[in-house]
């Protein structure tokens, strides 16, 4: 070894040890599987249904509201939570129904908040009613929690282009961990792909745009089809030639 | 494609995107722990369809898996069915005797069996006294299929205080469940894309298993398979046949099969055939319980699939059906309810009457 390489290999280690600082954390793909557990709780009717949920454990609330996409991958024109559900269709109460219908679960930062504005929905409802509309030919309303176990997929992505390739080929629990679960349990309100993409790439804009995907739109792999448009889009149509 | 030359690999051709990945990485977590099965018949009924499909994929992902059956006599098998009525409502006479003999087959088996592992998952009420045997370690289950919801009361007393020395137990819909001291779990049941009853079939195979069961394909068909077993209201659906006949020329074929465990089934059989008298456009077929590539050709020529059980576990012939991409008419009970899209991949009916509506206008 010569004095110049001597004295250039130092410098090279430490370039070396920058750039791997100055590149992003890798984004790493989990999935989730859910476990639900039956609480032996049920409505019939729907001053029981708020009575029922006011006491139900959280998990419950998330349950019936967020998870329903982690069920049903694709929406299929129903009412997006179950207790509209039940009571559009088993008690028929349509009025009801609609109204909580519309209430977007993924707008409330907590899901006491989230309880607390279906209870009242419910308690203003039924105020003026009597008697309280109750199941008569249908099903009651059974409570079931959620526990979300997650699972490494083993995939990860440090480039844009890498990140595009995983999202194509993930399991679609991946999305919904990441794009769904993350903004109500994990306290990421724009989803963990929006923070990645906005945060360790400075792409703030489509990190925006990704944060806006609405998933009532088509579910799970809605947000997938729209998100790799994105992506393409911001690449330049690199990936397309590579991937999907 | 037989199930022991099958593996996880070949799912990736009608799984989602990235679920067999997903499966995979999951399974990491068990490798290695002993998974045991146990249920009361090896062939003919959802259960064992389910486990002879099921325990090879566990295997393959890494999972120590064995299924043992339970072995007992006529008397044990009747009083099982018995229960299995009383369980989903129907009011049935049961004798001590008939109640200790079913503890005693429990025990023997047991004393055979030796069963352990890191979880044990008992399959329905006839192995469910096996619990008094069970060994210090390890996890019981009980995996109930059937509908709990309206139970004898003496009949559910008897076999609940088994159930109480579980660990947890899981059913099949929130409905079927009922108050026990103990975790309790949902998990839809499932059918396998790959099995010889839902693998793709070319028009040649229809044709010839068609023609080996004497029906001919001259007119659209309506069938119902299922167990001959009163439940399934194979007679309903005879009357409701005869309803849609008066207006559209139709076939109607009724396919069935014995399971082990069901000594009522021949009973049954003999009054469908009774019902469904000289029509020679009716035609009631007992078949093996191995006959699932008979079940898969009459599932994808026939026009409409009908279920019309009045009680009903899950009903997976609806998940067959709707994997073969035909419209159900199917009882508005059990999991035939959260299977059926109403009006987008068939209709739920409450009557004979609604059944021959539906299938009128379908």
């Amino acid at each position: 070894m010569d004095h110049d390489e001597q004295d250039e290999q130092p410098l090279h280690g430490l370039y070396n040890t920058l750039r791997v600082m100055a590149q992003p954390a890798p984004f790493v793909f989990f999935g989730c599987i859910e476990l639900r557990e039956l609480l032996g709780l049920r409505a019939r009717d729907e001053r029981e249904l708020m009575e029922q949920l006011e006491r139900a454990p959280l998990g419950a609330v998330y349950y019936h509201t967020h998870s329903v996409f982690l069920r049903h991958y694709q929406v299929t024109g129903a009412y997006p939570n179950d207790f509209a559900n039940w009571v559009a269709s088993q008690v028929r109460d349509q009025v009801l129904g609609e109204r909580l219908a519309v209430v977007d679960p993924f707008a409330f930062g907590s899901l006491e908040s989230l309880r607390d504005e279906l209870v009242s929905i419910i308690d203003h409802h039924i105020a003026t009613l009597h008697p309280v509309p109750r199941v008569v030919f249908g099903d009651p309303f059974f409570f079931v929690q959620s526990h979300v176990i997650e699972v490494p997929t083993g995939l990860e992505a440090r480039t844009l282009g890498e990140f595009r390739q995983c999202l194509a080929e993930v399991d679609a629990s991946s999305i919904y961990f990441h794009a769904l679960e993350s903004k109500v349990r994990r306290g990421h309100p724009r989803g963990d792909f929006a923070d990645w993409i906005g945060q360790a790439h400075g792409r703030e804009s489509l990190g925006e745009e990704i944060a806006r995907i609405n998933p009532y739109l088509g579910g799970l792999e809605e947000i997938r089809v729209r998100m790799l448009r994105l992506l393409d889009a911001a690449l330049g149509g690199e990936a397309r030639r590579g991937g999907r | 494609m037989a199930a022991s030359t099958l593996t996880i690999e070949d799912y990736r051709e009608v799984a989602p995107k990235g679920a067999v990945d997903f499966l995979l990485r999951l399974a990491e977590r068990a490798r290695g722990r002993r998974f045991l099965h146990v249920n009361s018949t090896r062939v003919g009924g959802g259960v064992a369809e389910i486990l002879s499909r099921l325990v090879p994929i566990m295997g393959d992902l890494g999972i120590k898996t064995a299924w043992e059956v339970i072995e007992g006599d006529p008397e044990f098998f009747a009083m099982t069915k018995a229960l299995h009525n009383a369980l989903q409502g129907t009011e049935q006479a049961f004798t001590e005797t008939m109640l200790n003999h079913y503890l005693e087959v429990n025990q023997a088996n047991a004393q055979r069996l030796r069963p352990a592992g890191d979880l044990v998952l008992i399959h329905d009420p006839q192995p469910a006294a096996m619990i008094e045997a069970r060994p210090p370690e390890g996890k019981w289950v009980w995996r109930c299929h059937i509908d709990l919801s309206t139970p004898q009361r003496r009949a559910w007393a008897f076999l609940r205080r088994h159930v109480l020395r579980y660990n947890a137990a899981v059913f099949s819909l929130p409905a079927f469940a009922q108050q026990l001291p103990l975790p309790q779990f949902l998990v839809y049941p499932s059918i396998d894309p790959l099995a010889e009853k839902n693998r793709r079939m070319t028009k040649g195979e229809i044709a010839k298993i068609l023609a080996n069961l004497q029906i001919p394909d001259d007119k659209p068909i309506l069938l119902q398979v299922s167990r001959f077993d009163r439940f399934k209201d194979p007679i309903g659906v005879i009357n409701a046949y005869q309803m849609v006949k008066r207006d559209h020329d139709v076939r109607l074929v009724l396919a069935g099969g014995g399971a082990a465990d069901d000594p009522e089934g021949a009973q049954v059989l003999a009054e469908v055939r009774e019902a469904a008298g000289r029509d020679p456009d009716v035609y009631v077929l007992d078949l093996p319980s191995n006959a699932h590539l008979q079940i898969n050709a009459l599932q994808r020529s026939a026009t409409i699939v009908i279920q019309k059980s009045t009680r009903e576990g899950f009903g997976l012939t609806v998940a067959e059906a709707m994997w073969k991409g035909k419209p159900v008419i199917g009882g508005a009970t059990g999991g035939i309810t959260v299977q059926i899209l109403y009006g987008v991949t068939g209709y739920t009916v409450n009557s004979v009457e609604g059944a021959a509506y539906r299938i009128a206008i379908c």
